[in-house]
């Protein structure tokens, strides 16, 4: 495999859940790929798929989802792994969540579950697993690991303990790392230090990153390249650099016009009216975005849009080309 | 590397449990169907017996069912089938007070433990907890002794008895949507504690509530029927499925089991309806959140 | 000088041996609008509760439309009265409105509780605090599960404005809003601001919705004050350590995380 062959490739994924007595879509024709060692961020606002799409990589979509099209990992197709492989690639692709504590144990203490992977899936003996977990508490900034070890997760604040599951998930020495909003719930001061070392690491290791939130400038901020998700669609992919000035699609363009300034008053903010929707909630006939997009025409509502290639960039709007550059991007002009 | 296309795959090999069952799946159709059934022979039992439940005929004691007599006569001469229809009345009517009484005082008390919490409620729960210490039938059984058999004594002391189990249900889904902002919204509104508690958090518990009342309906029966097996509730010779279990006894031994079963299967269908009902709605009441 | 329409002046609560507010004292002036500004522990949202009722402070002194209300409100009668001073809107669009009430039906308890108003003339008000928020005849009447978390908090903001208050106390209302919706709703506020004259008290931790939405700040760290002015000054020009620090944690174009730092070693 030559080096610049994706590890992480997700083609056309389509996922349907169970909601309110009928299959609806939740994903449509998602397509992303993560080259090794990159991050890349994934934003959307709710119903967009952000997180469903982790999910559907991670082989951890809730019970009675159908899923359709590919997902595969250093080549290999996830959705048919099973037994011994599965555990294999449990190891190399961790997840953190935006909540650590409803997904920790209370009744269990750090060390324990922090060395459980380690020991159950790769034979590590107790000792050894414990000593790399200290080594990695050391990494994400907590240097009293043995002391840690022995504490229950509720004598921990939020942020000391998302740096703990942050170490835990680096323990198998993953290749990829998915983020589903880890930093949402911590204060912005916190944020800052968890997402620096977020960053440190990833270089250190050369761990490909997918990270997922709400917050634009967030992931523009870290990220090699941003996904920008809305209505279970990816509706742009960009350079980071270039897409808080240079957005290829309204949506993007909407959210960074909506968000208020922290250097200047704006008399008015660039609200579009409307909500956000779920991908079973947009029409198919046209694009999901065209009833709230203030620059939408005939042609945008004659057939859903595809993703297609503009700039070094994707794109979902069929006006992409015009509209580059020329879209409102703040309220001040 | 091939690129296959793409096939609907369900992940989950089992079906996807949502939690909760419909208002019509079977678990919740088929027990009210069959309470409904016993509510409407309680009302209108006396209608619809084909014989009178009172009158015996001297020349068929335990005689098995025969000549228009679907269940036969008990031993001592009466319809069976007249005597249920009959007794359905006192049998369901004393565990419907027991309920009424037990959910009223329960809730009253849990939600005025939730909402003044401190001193008031350290007491409440302390003192439910010394009541939770007695069990029903056996308050039920010295009432008995102390104010004589009947209906009325036993019915009091269960009530008794299970109020402090409900109202510690209750209190902590009070507790739980106490802390609810709404509520804080409201109390920075002004509106009074009582106006919140009767138009707010009872209400937003109510789903809970309703399940509590089903299953204290199918304890409250059992005992019930068991006070009167001992003789010491229902008084014969009024029908009362508890009554009739005790006073055809004698017929198992001899070989005429259907009077004294058919009392029997009668009190455990009921009580057993109530229960899969309660455990229902105690689901879709938790789901809901 | 006017009297401030709200006053706070040397705040303090214990719980316990925890001190959550510490001699924190500031002003809103008549048709102003000021912004707290703290992360979590700061004890910015206890300030909020001190002054609304639900928490009893240790300490200090709060007045406001020139009644004093340091302690807790006695009878519901006082706590009705000053529910027509000062109101308050929650962060959580999902508990702060009752499931089973429709937004109509909330607005119409809230009015009968301070106005001896009849039927009609309630209808008509409801009418007006719709049109208000920006919510249509279907959404008022619907229950909260059917609406987004955007309307719901336009309900919420109904409601509070139906007691007709002359502070609005704002407990991070937009914090957990879409970042499209959050736009609606502040451009909502600020509209609202503009025709009623209300005063705003805005508790948060996000600069920017300060900066959109209000006049000056205090910034709040661990319970005491560390540093106030014009919003413009401390988000320009921060002083203390702290506000610079948090000042340099958001998020934007062209900023890089700093160097990821040691975590202290008590908790």
């Amino acid at each position: 495999m030559s080096p610049s062959a994706s590890l992480l490739e997700v083609e056309s994924l389509t996922v349907r859940l169970p909601i309110e007595g009928g299959m609806r879509e939740v994903l449509h024709g998602v397509s992303l790929e993560i080259r090794p060692g990159e991050s890349v961020g994934l934003v959307g606002e709710s119903g967009s798929g952000k997180s469903m799409t982790a999910r559907a990589i991670d082989r951890i979509l809730p019970p009675g989802a159908a899923v359709s099209g590919q997902i595969r990992f250093g080549g290999r197709d996830v959705m048919s792994l099973g037994g011994a492989d599965l555990k294999k690639f449990r190891g190399e692709v961790a997840m953190i969540f935006q909540d650590p504590r409803a997904h920790t144990n209370p009744v269990r203490r750090i060390g324990d579950f922090m060395t459980e992977a380690l020991c159950t899936n790769q034979g590590v003996s107790k000792q050894d697993a414990s000593r790399r977990a200290v080594a990695l508490l050391k990494d994400v900034g907590i240097e009293d690991g043995e002391r840690r070890l022995h504490q229950y997760p509720h004598e921990l604040s939020g942020g000391l303990l998302q740096r703990v599951m942050i170490a835990t998930a680096l323990l198998t020495k993953p290749r990829l790392l998915l983020a589903d909003e880890p930093t949402t719930a911590l204060d912005v001061t916190t944020q800052a230090e968890v997402v620096g070392i977020l960053d440190t690491l990833r270089s250190d290791l050369g761990l490909a990153m997918l990270f997922i939130t709400h917050n634009l400038e967030l992931a523009a901020a870290i990220c090699d390249r941003t996904i920008v998700m809305y209505a279970g669609q990816v509706v742009e992919v960009r350079q980071s650099n270039r897409l808080h000035d240079e957005p290829l699609h309204p949506y993007t363009a909407a959210l960074t016009a909506a968000r208020p300034s922290i250097e200047r008053t704006a008399p008015r903010l660039l609200a579009i009216a409307g909500r956000p929707l779920s991908a079973f909630e947009a029409p198919e006939t046209e694009c999901a975005f065209a009833p709230r997009c203030p620059y939408a025409q005939d042609v945008c509502r004659r057939a859903r849009p595809s993703l297609v290639e503009l700039d070094g960039g994707m794109t979902r709007c069929v006006r992409a080309s015009d509209l580059v550059g020329h879209m409102e991007l703040s309220a001040h002009g | 590397m091939s690129i296959a296309a793409g096939t609907a795959t369900t992940v989950a090999r089992r079906r996807a449990w949502s939690g909760a069952q419909g208002l019509t799946s079977p678990g919740i159709v088929i027990p009210i169907v069959v309470i409904a059934a016993a509510t409407i022979v309680a009302i209108f039992g006396p209608l619809l017996a084909p014989y009178d439940p009172d009158l015996p005929d001297l020349s068929q004691f335990f005689v098995g069912p025969a000549g228009g007599h679907l269940l036969g006569y008990d031993g001592q001469g009466r319809d069976v089938l007249s005597r249920l229809l009959v007794g359905a009345r006192t049998s369901m009517i004393g565990p419907l007070a027991v309920t009424v009484l037990c959910m009223s005082t329960g809730s009253l008390l849990a939600v005025a433990a939730a909402w003044r919490g401190g001193l008031l409620d350290t007491v409440l729960s302390s003192g439910l907890d010394i009541l939770f210490a007695f069990p029903g039938i056996l308050l039920a059984v010295l009432s008995a002794a102390v104010f004589g058999a009947g209906l009325i004594a036993p019915v009091l002391a269960l009530s008794v008895a299970y109020t402090p189990y409900v109202a510690r249900v209750l209190r902590g889904a009070a507790l739980r949507e106490r802390a609810q902002q709404y509520v804080a919204a409201l109390e920075v509104q002004g509106a009074s504690g009582v106006a919140i508690c009767f138009r707010h958090l009872l209400p937003n518990m109510a789903g809970l509530i309703v399940a509590q009342a089903t299953t204290l309906f199918g304890y409250a029966m059992v005992d019930l029927a068991a006070i009167s097996y001992l003789g010491l509730g229902v008084q014969p010779p009024t029908a009362d499925w508890g009554v009739m279990v005790a006073e055809n006894q004698q017929g198992i031994i001899q070989g005429y089991p259907i009077p004294s079963l058919a009392a029997g299967i009668c009190i455990v269908l009921v009580v057993v309806a109530f229960n899969i009902l309660g455990e229902r709605l105690y689901e879709r009441s938790e789901t809901r959140r | 000088m006017a009297e401030p329409i709200l006053e706070v002046k040397g705040l303090r609560k214990e719980f316990g041996p925890l001190v959550a507010v510490d001699d924190v004292s500031f002003s809103l002036p008549e048709g102003g609008s000021l912004a707290i500004v703290g992360e979590s522990g700061s004890g910015k949202t206890t300030v909020a509760k001190m002054i609304v009722g639900l928490e009893r402070p240790t300490a200090g002194v709060i007045r406001a439309c020139g009644a004093d209300r340091s302690l807790p409100p006695r009878s519901t009668r006082e706590r009705r009265r000053r529910g027509r001073e000062v109101q308050i809107v929650f962060q959580d669009p999902y508990t702060s409105l009752d499931p089973r009430q429709t937004g109509e039906a909330t607005i119409d308890e809230v009015l009968r509780l301070h106005r001896g108003w009849d039927r009609d003339r309630r209808r008509e008000r409801i009418k007006q605090l719709a049109d208000l928020v920006g919510l249509d005849d279907r959404q008022m009447r619907a229950l909260p599960r059917s609406l987004s978390g955007g309307q719901r908090q336009r309900v919420a903001i109904a409601r509070a404005l139906a007691a007709e208050p002359r502070v609005l106390i704002l407990d991070e209302s937009v914090a957990a809003l879409d970042v499209s919706i959050q736009a609606q709703v502040l451009n909502l506020l600020a509209d609202i601001h503009d025709e009623t004259q209300v005063s705003y008290l805005c508790i948060s931790h996000d600069l920017a919705v300060v900066r959109q939405l209000t006049q000056e700040t205090v910034v709040m760290w661990r319970g005491r004050v560390v540093e106030r002015g014009t919003t413009a000054q401390v988000l320009d020009d921060p002083q203390d350590d702290y506000t610079r620090r948090l000042r340099a944690s958001v998020p934007r174009p062209g900023w890089k995380p700093p160097g990821h730092t040691v975590a202290p070693a008590a908790v």
